[in-house]
């Protein structure tokens, strides 16, 4: 499938099939969460991350049907289409926004998302107690949910956040890279 | 449109919903409705195998004299199984919505457990109101 066809479908289902809702609710819902977490986990930044990237995959597990329904995809062929579909398709109708797919590995199992802007960050500015800047990965449950989601369609990948403007780096950047395809539970026909 | 009955059935073959949409139907036990379900699993795992096409997907169409049973497997390997009378037109699209509803009102349910049967009632609600509208 071609990127502008991707941009097509992603177009159309955000205008006609998408119910919006008000962005500061989502942006401050999720700053709750991680504060919360914050402070629970007092400050362990790194099991931040992890419960982050754990509450992503529990709603990527979900969100893939909705996706699927909504959009009417069929297979992705190969995981380039796959990481057009994800940007151009999946980020479009559900947070409105495009991240731009860049820095493909040689073997065509990794690329890079790299965030313009990112809904969930706007007004946040991370704490200023010398380890958040370095350890915590604000919007880490992006990773998850993208983790979840390629699961429930055979495609086992590694997520995780390269840069964040957060921490003062110049982009926001995510790295997706293709483990295996779990070929043992594809369904038959579908290969 | 007269849906008989529908079914859903998770990826490994196990059957997650059943409901009726007519009366004076059938009834099998509920533990038939299992093995139906189960077999049907493999009947349509065998059918994507010995097709002579390379790719091709199993099992969609069944028809009878008095039924027409459509198969609708997700990417994800869910499969929800409509049984319409036979000459029940547009019962793709009838499919594709009754996915929409699977994905809002059972998946997006937080307390709904991924691959267990499904007993949410709104679900039970909109999917009534879709397939037997009152008349």
């Amino acid at each position: 499938m071609s990127t502008t066809k991707h941009a097509r479908i992603g177009e159309e289902v955000w205008k006609s099939r998408v119910d919006k809702v008000n962005a500061e609710l989502v942006t401050l819902t999720y700053g709750s969460i991680v504060q919360q977490l914050c402070k629970d986990l007092e400050g362990d930044y790194t099991e931040v991350n992890k419960q982050l990237d754990k509450m992503g995959y529990n709603i990527g597990l979900r969100l893939i049907e909705d996706f699927l329904a909504k959009t009417n995809m069929g297979r992705c062929n190969g995981f380039r289409d796959t990481a057009e579909s994800i940007a151009k398709i999946g980020f479009k109708i559900f947070l409105n926004i495009t991240p731009t797919v860049t820095n493909w590995s040689a073997d065509n199992k990794s690329f890079s998302l790299v965030f313009e802007e990112n809904p969930l960050a706007d007004f946040v500015e991370l704490p200023d107690d010398g380890r958040a800047q370095n350890e915590l990965w604000y919007s880490n449950i992006l990773c998850g949910v993208l983790r979840g989601a390629l699961e429930m369609v055979q495609m086992q990948v590694e997520a995780h956040f390269a840069s964040d403007v957060l921490r003062g780096n110049d982009s926001t950047e995510m790295r997706v890279e293709l483990i295996r395809i779990i070929d043992d539970e594809l369904p038959p026909g579908d290969e | 449109m007269v849906i008989l009955s529908v079914m859903i059935l998770n990826k490994a073959g196990g059957l997650i919903y059943q409901r009726d949409f007519h009366e004076g139907l059938h009834k099998l036990s509920s533990n038939d409705f299992l093995v139906l379900a189960g077999t049907f699993h493999g009947v349509h795992a065998i059918t994507s195998r010995i097709s002579p096409v390379h790719g091709s997907g199993g099992l969609e169409v069944l028809e009878s004299e008095n039924f027409r049973m459509q198969c609708f497997q997700t990417l994800t390997g869910t499969k929800f199984l409509i049984f319409a009378e036979p000459h029940q037109p547009n019962i793709d699209v009838i499919c594709r919505r009754v996915y929409e509803l699977y994905a809002d009102y059972v998946m997006k349910n937080p307390f709904y457990q991924i691959e267990m049967p499904i007993r949410c009632e709104a679900f039970d609600r909109h999917l009534m109101a879709y397939l037997k509208p009152k008349q």
